[in-house]
């Protein structure tokens, strides 16, 4: 059988035989050793009559629906390896994270591809399979014989993905730097969609996630999670220092709202780990009301002086160039640092460089809230006046922080 | 959250003390329940309302396992039986979970219709449009929201406390029977004891409660409280199944013990006390009817889709999640079909009901204690050993209960009732 396909339910409980035809056992479980190669399979485990016995990759002659013929019949007993990742303990039933159709799935099959390498039979991963036709598989494993499940099986589409967008979920950091296991693929998906994805996880799974993505990706995944008690309960899993990683990506309004939902000591100890600055910010936006203006805004916004130009506003946004995704608005101060005009950053597409801001920004009174006002008025406001950005003040009229037309959507969806 | 801060105060608290464990407790005393318990109180009068304090404790422990386990692993009982017992037990226990939830989907079914033909209205009209109702309710509505209507409508059940003493029923003679033990060697009572243990106790209720605890996002910090809701909710279980038994007793007993064909007949019985208790017995026969019709087939769907590792949920589409929304649909429209043939055999139906709920229960309660005592799981919550014992003692009483109940039931579907 040169370059064919083979199930790992046909392979578990394969008769394994030695040189002269003799039955050794059957096969029990088949291993990768992902440092080595990550889709040979490396070692099968055979059942004997007292022991499990390990045989390597080169010592099979032949694989066939018939069973395994072994060229080298040395064998040696097997020990548990932490080096390798054996498919029916590790992977069969398990849930892993398909990267391509970015859900969670249920492995219920492996697809090996076999191929002859140097003379003899190998086995290389192919794919794992979900959905109906591996669950047919299973049911009528060593019940029915393998050619008439393979005909059976026929009229069912098959469901699998490719063993490369497979993302296993392994909660010991340790045994995932042993298996090599990375979860580089996660950091493709949208953060919408990996928070979709992780928020089906177990507590453990979510925990896995966070450890191995990189913190903007986490910071980003995290802001999406839908549930704050989810989001509290995944920054509490971690270890202070990698949840303050996140925690610094976040846009500090987020990360305040976070925060403020956990228990004194953990968000104190978060808050001990992070850099001093995103530190102040998170810290300042804490001392406000969740449910009040100070409590809705991100403290990041960006302001000139409104006598400034069209080239010095885009300058002011080139040094913060970290928040050019979400940016709206550039709002002007006037001499004694007050809130004078709100400018959408659009009109600046338009203006020649030399243009000064103020003839920009209109004549019209800058709609602003104060930090204590309630967010049933932040809605009115944003509504009334089709906002994308809302400045936010203090009692002297000096611009603290804004809120942008994604957080009123937010907060919209929760109630 | 917007409606429910302009709540008045004390249901506010009543919003935050409940959770899954009330939930369940709740869906719990459905159709089925009803009739059981008023059944036992019309045949038996108050001398079965011993069984009461002992089923109030085999509920806390199994319901306590369920909510531990999905608090500290975060995954549903189907899930977990998945990884540890492989794909073939999953799916010989997802079948049986349909089965016994189909056949209970049926009886609440059922419930609707009885219990609105005591207002005259017919059977053709009240349950195809329940059904539509709950289908479009879960799919295209906003379940949390429609599960706080029905939970304020559990307040219904005081209507059987209301119910019972208007009754006028011998405190005296309940009280002294909730606490001395009858043991009599007639077949009907035994049968009738064993009928209200797997009433009370039913396997849907573990894989309903924990996924319920999953979703809420329950982890061990705010377990303790958790714990508290399941027994708290347990308990109040009890309670009303206490006030059913003695209205029953008093209302129908006391003239004459007699079977009761249904849980409707049990509300006419009740209507010589005035139209009050006649009302609240069959609004609080509605209300557990719909209330279990929306969440039996949900639940189904929920634990079959994640045991076999298919797409779920009501916030995808039909084309992501066809399995999901298949069983779902075919659960609700099947169960509620049956109730409109003509002759059809619904009592057989649901004595069949309870032996699928009888063969289902002892397996999910052993993969239960063997799931719960994995460190590897559980870490550092594990049962202990004192809680084992009870818990071993439990399963075995509820599984010789259960192989009576089976064979009873089998003899009554073979060659006709008692």
């Amino acid at each position: 059988m040169a370059d064919s396909l083979l199930f790992l339910t046909e392979l578990m409980g394969m008769r394994v035989y030695d040189l002269k035809g003799h039955r050794i056992g059957r096969v029990r479980d088949a291993c990768l050793s992902p440092r080595v190669d990550k889709v040979r399979v490396d070692q099968y485990l055979v059942g004997g009559e007292w022991t499990w016995w390990t045989i390597r990759h080169d010592q099979v002659a032949t694989i066939s629906l018939d069973g395994i013929c072994l060229r080298d019949e040395k064998l040696v007993p097997y020990h548990d390896d932490v080096w390798s990742l054996r498919m029916v303990r590790d992977l069969l039933d398990q849930q892993i994270i398909d990267a391509q159709g970015r859900k969670v799935v249920r492995v219920n099959d492996v697809t090996f591809g076999m191929k002859s390498v140097d003379g003899h039979d190998e086995l290389f991963v192919r794919e794992v399979d979900v959905g109906v036709r591996s669950i047919f598989r299973r049911l009528c494993q060593g019940v029915v014989p393998p050619r008439l499940v393979r005909r059976a099986m026929a009229r069912i589409s098959p469901h699998s993905i490719r063993w490369e967008f497979c993302n296993i979920i392994e909660p010991d950091p340790q045994r995932r730097l042993r298996l090599n296991i990375d979860m580089k693929g996660l950091e493709d998906i949208h953060p919408a969609d990996l928070a979709d994805i992780v928020e089906e996880l177990s507590h453990e799974g979510r925990e896995a996630v966070f450890e191995s993505l990189d913190s903007e990706v986490a910071a980003e995944t995290l802001s999406e999670v839908e549930d704050t008690k989810t989001q509290v309960s995944i920054l509490e899993s971690l270890d202070a220092d990698r949840a303050a990683d996140i925690v610094e990506e976040m846009a500090p309004d987020e990360a305040a709202d976070v925060l403020a939902e956990m228990e004194e000591a953990s968000s104190e100890a978060i808050l001990d780990e992070m850099e001093e600055e995103e530190k102040t910010d998170v810290e300042e936006l804490l001392e406000f009301d969740e449910n009040s203006a100070g409590g809705l805004m991100n403290s990041e916004c960006i302001s000139v002086p409104e006598t400034s130009t069209v080239a010095d506003a885009l300058r002011a946004v080139a040094e913060n160039a970290e928040q050019v995704d979400t940016l709206t608005n550039l709002f002007l101060l006037d001499a004694d640092g007050r809130l004078a005009a709100s400018l959408p950053v659009a009109r600046l597409l338009l203006a020649d460089s030399a243009t000064p801001l103020s003839t920009l920004a209109g004549r019209d009174e800058v709609v602003s809230v104060s930090v204590t006002e309630g967010r049933e008025r932040v809605i009115e406001l944003f509504d009334r006046y089709n906002l994308m950005a809302l400045p936010v003040v203090d009692e002297a009229g000096l611009l603290v922080g804004s809120i942008t037309a994604d957080d009123i959507i937010s907060v919209l969806r929760q109630d | 959250m917007r409606l429910l801060d302009r709540l008045p105060r004390p249901l506010l608290v009543f919003f935050t003390v409940i959770g899954p464990g009330f939930v369940t407790a709740m869906v719990d005393n459905d159709a089925g329940g009803i009739y059981t318990y008023s059944q036992a109180g019309a045949l038996f009068g108050y001398m079965l309302l011993w069984t009461l304090p002992p089923i109030a404790l085999l509920l806390v422990v199994t319901q306590e396992m369920n909510a531990r386990m999905g608090a500290v692993t975060g995954k549903g009982l189907s899930d977990l039986i998945r990884e540890e017992f492989g794909l073939r037990t999953t799916f010989v226990v997802m079948a049986l979970l349909v089965l016994a939830n189909l056949t209970n989907v049926m009886a609440n079914f059922a419930g609707v219709a009885s219990a609105l033909e005591l207002f005259h209205v017919s059977k053709y009209v009240s349950v195809p449009l329940a059904a539509t109702a709950v289908w479009f309710l879960v799919v295209k509505g906003n379940y949390q929201s429609v599960e706080k209507i029905f939970l304020l409508a559990c307040v219904t059940y005081i209507a059987y406390i209301i119910a019972a003493v208007l009754m006028n029923p011998d405190w005296e003679a309940s009280a002294l029977a909730s606490v001395r033990p009858v043991v009599r060697w007639d077949p009907l009572y035994l049968t009738m004891i064993v009928g209200l243990v797997g009433t009370s106790v039913a396997p849907w209720m573990q894989f309903y409660l924990q996924a319920a605890v999953v979703e809420k996002g329950i982890t061990v910090k705010d377990y303790a409280e958790s714990r508290i809701e399941v027994i708290v909710g347990c308990i109040v279980m009890v309670v009303v199944a206490f006030f059913i038994v003695v209205a029953c007793a008093a209302a129908i007993w006391q003239h004459g013990p007699r079977e009761i064909a249904s849980a409707a007949d049990a509300a006419k019985a009740f209507r010589r006390f005035g139209d009050y208790a006649f009302l609240l017995f069959s609004a609080g026969l509605l209300n557990a009817s719909l209330f279990a019709a929306c969440i039996l087939p949900l639940s189904t769907a929920y634990s079959v889709c994640e045991g076999l590792g298919f797409e779920s949920g009501v916030n995808k589409r039909f084309r992501e999640a066809p399995v999901f929304y298949w069983l779902y649909t075919g659960l609700i429209v099947i169960g509620a079909a049956v109730v409109l043939i003509p002759g059809f055999p619904l009592v057989r139906m649901i004595l069949f009901s309870q032996v699928i709920n009888g063969m289902l229960l002892p397996l999910v309660l052993v993969f239960m204690i063997k799931l719960v005592n994995s460190p590897a799981l559980m870490h550092e919550w594990t049962n202990s050993r004192l809680y084992n014992i009870v818990a071993w003692v439990a399963v075995a009483v509820l599984i010789a209960m259960t192989a009576v109940l089976i064979g009873t039931s089998a003899y009554n579907m073979y060659f006709g009732t008692v």
